[in-house]
C-alpha cells in the first residue's frame, strides 16, 4: 500500500461517481454499481488510514489548485476514522439493501432514484469528513440533509411523508441558522478555512453570536435535545437502510462538525457553553432512554435510542472542560463510532422484522419471535454496545469516558453515564426477551410452532447483514488498539478556557 | 521462563468457538452437537491440565493484547487461576454429558449449548483475568451469557426469574464497573497476582473504604450474599444442569472468586484487614450463612431449599477471606473447589428425581432410596460433605474455617460453623430419612417414566462421579495433589513470598 494523499480524494470520489452512474436505468445498473463501488471505496479508505498512520494530519489538493483557489481536503485521525467506519458500514447496507424486498420492489425509475440519492448521502458525508472550509461543509451538510429527507420519503405510507416533512423542515432551519453564523465569521475573520478562522477570530458580540448560530444549526442536525423532535419519526418510518445510514452517521456529523468549530475556531470564546452543551446531552440522554423504554414500537424504540447515545457524545465538551483530555477525546469518539456499527445492526434487524412481518409493534414481534431470532440476536449483540456492557466497543468507550469524570472529579457526569447506561438495559431487555417467549399454545417438548400465517421470508444475505454489523460492533470491543491510536493523530492539543466564575 | 501466551487464550477460546458453532446447527444434529460440545470441553480439560504441567514446571504464561489509550486486555494462569479454571473445566465435563442427556427432546437445544459454551468461556475468562479490567469484562459477560439459559424454558416464571436475575446482576456489574474505573484513574493498571496492586499506597483511606465497597458490593451480587442473594433462589426455574452450573462454577463462584483477588490482590490482606473492610465483610457472610441456613430449613421444594443452601455454604468461603489469616484462607479456597462438587452432586441427583419420577417435593422421596440407590447415595455422600461429616471434603473446609478463626483471635466464628452445622443437619437430614427409611403412602408410589437407556445413564454418570471426587477430596486432603494442598501453595504465596535471589 503507498502512503499517498491521493487517497481521500479517491474515497470521496467513488461514492459520489456510484450515484451518477445509477442514474442509468438498467436492469442490473445497482448490482453492477454496488461490486464496483464497495471494493473501490473500501481499497481507498485502507489507503486514507495507512497514509494517516505514514504521513500524519496532512491535506490534498483536489486537482493541484490548493487552497484558497481550489478544494482542500483536510484529513487527521478523527477524519479517517469515521471516513472508514462510513466506508465499511455503508457496504453492508449496501448489500442488505440490494436483497430487500422492499428495495426491490420499486419500478426502475425510482429505484434508480433511490440508489442515486443513497450514494449521494454517501459520497456528501464522506465529502464532509475530510472538509476543512466551512462553506464546503454547509454544501456537504445540506446534501446529505436533503437526499436523505427524499430518502426518508421512500418509506411506507403517509407517515413517511410527514416525518420527511418535518425532517426537512427542521433540518432547514438548522442550515439556515449555520449558514448565518458563517456568515457572521467570514465578516470577521475574512476566511471560511477553519484552521485560518481559528487563528483570526477575534473577540467581541459577532463571534459569539456566530457560535450560538453554528452550534444551533449543528445542534439540529446531531438531534440534540431540545431539536430532537424530528429525528424518532423520520428515522422510524424511513427504509430500513436509510434508517441505520442516518442514525449510524447523518446524526453523527452534526455532532462530528461540533467538535471541529469548538476545538477549532470557537476554542477560546466562552467556557459556559461547554457546559451547557453537556447539560443538553444529559438531558437527551435520560430523556431518549425514557422515551425508548416507553415506545410500543420497535424501530421508534431505536430511533429514540439514537436521541439518548447521542446525548452520550456532547458530554466530551464539559470533560474536556474540566481537565479530561485524552481519555474524553478517546471515549466519546469511540463510542460514536461503536454505536455506528451498533446502530445500523439495530436498524437492520428491525428492518428485516418488518420486512417479514409487516408490522414490528412488541406484542406483534412476541408471536413470531422464534422465526426472528438471527435478528433478535443481532439487536441483542448491538444491545450490548448500547448498554455499555462487554464484549463491546460500547464497553471500552464508556470506561473512557467514566475515567475520564472520574479523574477529573467530575462525578456529576460519570453518574449520567450509568444511570444512562441502565435506562439502556432496560430497553433493549424490553427486546431481546421476546426472543424466549413460548406462546401459550405451543405444547412443551415441541420443537417450535409451525410457521404462523402471514410471515414472508427475509432474504438470509439481509440476516447476516444485520449481523456482520452487530459483529462489527462486538469486534470493536477487542480489536480496540489500532482506532485508538488513529483518532489520537491530530487530537487537539488545546485546552479550552474554565468556565468564568458566577456564569 | 515464558511459557507460550496462546495456551491461555486457547483455554478461553476452546469453548467459544464451539458455542458459535452450535448456535448454527439445526435441532435435529443431535449427533454432532453433543460431539461438538463433549469434544469442546475435552479439549478445554486438557489444555488446562497441559497449563498446570506447565506452570509447575515453572513455565509462566501470559497472552497480553494491547487496547489502546493504555489499556491491556491480560490472561495469565498463576495458581489461583489455575485452580478455578480447572474446577470449571472438570465439572463442565461432567454437566455437559449430563445437559446432553437431561435436555433430550426438548426444544431449541442449540440456542441452550451454544450459551452453555459461551457462559463458561465467561468463567474461565474470569478465572485467568490478569488484571482488573479483563476481570470486569468476563465479569459481565457472564451476566449476558447466561441470561438465556436461566429463561430458557420461555415460560411466565422463567421470564420473571430472568428479569430478576437481570435487574440484581447489572446493578451490581455498575458498581463493581464504578469501583474498578475509579481505582484504574487512581493507580493505572491493576494487575492480579502475589504482590498487592495498592502496596504502599499513599490514597486517602476514605477513598479506599469507598473503593473497596463499591467492588465488594458489585461482587457480593453474584456471591449471592444477604442482602443482595435475592436472584438465586428465583432462578431455579431454570433447567437443572444449568442451576447445578450457577450454583456450583460458573456465577456464584466468580463472586467469590472476585472477593479474593480484591482482597488479596488488589488491596492485600494487611490494608484490607480492617473494621471498616473484611471487618464488615465477614459479619455480612457469617450473617448470610445463617440465614440461608434458616430459609432453606422453611423450603419443601428440593431444589429451593439446595438454593438456599447455597446462599449460605458460598459465604463459608467469604468467611473465610474476610477472617483472613492463612489457615481461614487456605479453608475458603479449599471450600471453592469442595462445594463445587457437592453441590453439582446435589443438583444432578435432584434434576435425576425431578426428570425419572417427578419427584420435586421432600415429602415425595419417601422410598425413593429402595428404588434408586446408587443416586441416593450420591445425593448422602454430598448432604453429610455440606453437614461437614468427615471424611466428606465439607469437613476439611470447615475445619480450617474454624481453626483459622480462632488463629486469628475470632472465636465467634466457631460458633457460626456449629449454629450453622447444626442448621445444616437439621435441612439435609430429614430428606435423607424420609428417601432412605420411610413408605411411601399406599398408591402414592412414585412412577418411573420410561427414557431411553443412554438418558438414564447420562443422568446417573455424573453425580457417581462428583459424589467420588467429593469423597477423594476430603479422603485424600493430605495428599499433594488435592484441593486442600492447591489452596495451601495460593495462600503461602501470599503470606510468605519467596524473595527471589538478585541476579
Amino acid at each position: 500500500m503507498v502512503a499517498s494523499t491521493a487517497w481521500v480524494a479517491i474515497a470521496v470520489a467513488v461514492p459520489l461517481l456510484a450515484a451518477l452512474a445509477s442514474l442509468w436505468q438498467g436492469r442490473w445498473t445497482a448490482l453492477i454499481v454496488a461490486v464496483l463501488a464497495i471494493p473501490g471505496s473500501l481499497l481507498a479508505n485502507v489507503g486514507v488510514v495507512w497514509t494517516v498512520f505514514e504521513l500524519g494530519v496532512h491535506r490534498h489538493p483536489v486537482g493541484g489548485w490548493g487552497a484558497p483557489l481550489g478544494i482542500d481536503l483536510h484529513v487527521d485521525g478523527l477524519a479517517a476514522a469515521f471516513l472508514a467506519l462510513l466506508a465499511l458500514i455503508a457496504a453492508v447496507i449496501t448489500v442488505h439493501m440490494l436483497v430487500d424486498p422492499d428495495m426491490r420492489a420499486l419500478s426502475p425509475r425510482r429505484r434508480s432514484l433511490f440508489w442515486s440519492l443513497w450514494y449521494l448521502v454517501w459520497g456528501a458525508l464522506a465529502a464532509m469528513f475530510v472538509s476543512g472550509d466551512a462553506f464546503n461543509i454547509y454544501v456537504t451538510l445540506e446534501l446529505a440533509t436533503l437526499a436523505g429527507v427524499i430518502l426518508v420519503s421512500f418509506g411506507h405510507g403517509t407517515t413517511a411523508l410527514f416525518a420527511s416533512m418535518r425532517y426537512l423542515l427542521l433540518g432547514t432551519f438548522g442550515a439556515l441558522s449555520y449558514v448565518l453564523g458563517v456568515a457572521l465569521l467570514y465578516g470577521d475573520t475574512g476566511t471560511l478555512d477553519l484552521a485560518l478562522m481559528a487563528e483570526r477570530i477575534g473577540s467581541g458580540a459577532a463571534p459569539v453570536v456566530a457560535a450560538g448560530l453554528v452550534t444551533v444549526g449543528l445542534a439540529v442536525k446531531a438531534a440534540l435535545v431540545p431539536l430532537h423532535v424530528w429525528l424518532p419519526p423520520a428515522h422510524a418510518s424511513a427504509p430500513a437502510g436509510v434508517s441505520a445510514i442516518l442514525s449510524a452517521l447523518v446524526v453523527k456529523a452534526g455532532f462530528y462538525l461540533m467538535v471541529r468549530f469548538w476545538f477549532g475556531p470557537f476554542v477560546q470564546l466562552d467556557g459556559a457553553t461547554w457546559t451547557v452543551l453537556g447539560i443538553l446531552g444529559a438531558v437527551g440522554v435520560v430523556w431518549g432512554s425514557l422515551c425508548a423504554i416507553r415506545q410500543e414500537r420497535l424501530k421508534l424504540l431505536i430511533a429514540y435510542s439514537t436521541v439518548a447515545q447521542v446525548g452520550y457524545l456532547f458530554l466530551l465538551f464539559p470533560l474536556v472542560a474540566g481537565g479530561a483530555h485524552a481519555a474524553a477525546w478517546s471515549g466519546a469518539h469511540y463510542l460514536a463510532l461503536s454505536h455506528a456499527a451498533a446502530k445500523a445492526a439495530a436498524f437492520l434487524a428491525a428492518g428485516n422484522i418488518l420486512t417479514s412481518q409487516g408490522d414490528d409493534r412488541l406484542s406483534m414481534i412476541a408471536r413470531a419471535a422464534r422465526h426472528h431470532h438471527l435478528s433478535l440476536l443481532a439487536f441483542g449483540l448491538a444491545g450490548a454496545t448500547l448498554m455499555g456492557l462487554p464484549p463491546s466497543g460500547g464497553f471500552l468507550a464508556k470506561w473512557l469516558l467514566v475515567t475520564a469524570a472520574v479523574d477529573t472529579g467530575q462525578w456529576w457526569w460519570a453518574a449520567v453515564l450509568i444511570a444512562g447506561g441502565i435506562l439502556a438495559a432496560i430497553y433493549v431487555y424490553r427486546v431481546v426477551r421476546l426472543a424466549y417467549v413460548t406462546s401459550p399454545a405451543e405444547p412443551p417438548g415441541s420443537t417450535g410452532p409451525p410457521r404462523p400465517p402471514g410471515l414472508l421470508p427475509v432474504p438470509m444475505v439481509a440476516i447476516l447483514a444485520a449481523l456482520a454489523l452487530a459483529l462489527l460492533s462486538v469486534v470493536l470491543g477487542f480489536a480496540s488498539a489500532m482506532p485508538l491510536r488513529l483518532l489520537e493523530i491530530g487530537m487537539p492539543a488545546v485546552v479550552p478556557p474554565e468556565p468564568e466564575p458566577g456564569r | 521462563m515464558t511459557g507460550g501466551a496462546w495456551l491461555p487464550v486457547s483455554v478461553v477460546l476452546s469453548s467459544f468457538l464451539t458455542g458459535i458453532f452450535i448456535f448454527f446447527l439445526r435441532e435435529d444434529q443431535l449427533v454432532l452437537r453433543s460431539f461438538l460440545n463433549l469434544s469442546g470441553t475435552v479439549l478445554k480439560l486438557g489444555l488446562c491440565i497441559l497449563l498446570l504441567w506447565g506452570v509447575a514446571q515453572g513455565f509462566v504464561f501470559t497472552f497480553r493484547l494491547p487496547l489502546g489509550a493504555g489499556l491491556d486486555l491480560v490472561l495469565f494462569a498463576d495458581p489461583l487461576a489455575l485452580q478455578f479454571v480447572l474446577l470449571s473445566a472438570g465439572l463442565w465435563l461432567v454437566t455437559t454429558v449430563y445437559a446432553i442427556a437431561y435436555m433430550e427432546g426438548s426444544p431449541e437445544r442449540s440456542r441452550f449449548f451454544g450459551y452453555f459454551s459461551l457462559c463458561v468461556t465467561a468463567t474461565t475468562g474470569i478465572a485467568l483475568a490478569g488484571n482488573l479490567l479483563t476481570f470486569v469484562i468476563f465479569y459481565e459477560f457472564l451476566t449476558l451469557a447466561t441470561y438465556p439459559l436461566v429463561v430458557h424454558t420461555g415460560t411466565k416464571e422463567a421470564l420473571r426469574a430472568g428479569r430478576t436475575y437481570l435487574i440484581y446482576t447489572i446493578g451490581g456489574g455498575m458498581l463493581l464497573f464504578i469501583g474498578a474505573v475509579w481505582l484504574h484513574g487512581l493507580i493505572g493498571t491493576v494487575s492480579f497476582g502475589p504482590v498487592p496492586a495498592l502496596a504502599g499506597t499513599d490514597l486517602p483511606r476514605g477513598v479506599l473504604i469507598a473503593i473497596f465497597w463499591l467492588m465488594a458490593g458489585g461482587l457480593a451480587v453474584k456471591a449471592a450474599m444477604v442482602p443482595v442473594h435475592g436472584w438465586l433462589p428465583t432462578a431455579m426455574v431454570a433447567p437443572a444442569p444449568v442451576s447445578a452450573l450457577l450454583h456450583a462454577v460458573a456465577v456464584v463462584k466468580a463472586g467469590v472468586f472476585g472477593l479474593f483477588r480484591l482482597v488479596y490482590d488488589v488491596y492485600g490482606i494487611d490494608l484490607a484487614r480492617a473494621p471498616e473492610m473484611t471487618g464488615v465483610l465477614a459479619v455480612v457472610a457469617a450473617v448470610t450463612i445463617v440465614y440461608g441456613s434458616l430459609r432453606a430449613l422453611r423450603e419443601s421444594d428440593i431444589k429451593k431449599r439446595l438454593a438456599y443452601s447455597t446462599v449460605s455454604q458460598l459465604s463459608y468461603i467469604a468467611l473465610g477471606i474476610a477472617v483472613g489469616g492463612p489457615l481461614a484462607t487456605v479453608g475458603a479456597l479449599a471450600h471453592l473447589v469442595h462445594q463445587g462438587l457437592m453441590k453439582i452432586t446435589l443438583f444432578f441427583c435432584a434434576g435425576r428425581l425431578a426428570e425419572t419420577h417427578g419427584i420435586h417435593k421432600v415429602h415425595e422421596l419417601a422410598g425413593i432410596g429402595r428404588r434408586m440407590p446408587v443416586t441416593m447415595t450420591a445425593f448422602t455422600i454430598a448432604a453429610l460433605g455440606m453437614m461437614g461429616l468427615p471424611p466428606v471434603a465439607g469437613f476439611i473446609s470447615k475445619w480450617y474455617l474454624a481453626m483459622g478463626g480462632l488463629q486469628t483471635g475470632d472465636d465467634w466464628v466457631l460458633l457460626v460453623l456449629i449454629a450453622s452445622s447444626v442448621l445444616n443437619a437439621a435441612y439435609f437430614l430429614p430428606p435423607l430419612y424420609v428417601a432412605w427409611f420411610s413408605r411411601p403412602a399406599a398408591g402414592a408410589e412414585p412412577q418411573a417414566r420410561p427414557m431411553p437407556g443412554w438418558v438414564d445413564w447420562g443422568l446417573l454418570v455424573p453425580p457417581v462421579i462428583t459424589a467420588s471426587l467429593a469423597l477423594a477430596a476430603g479422603a485424600v486432603a493430605a495428599l499433594p495433589i488435592s484441593p486442600l494442598a492447591w489452596a495451601e501453595v495460593i495462600v503461602a504465596l501470599r503470606y510468605f513470598p519467596v524473595t527471589e535471589p538478585a541476579p
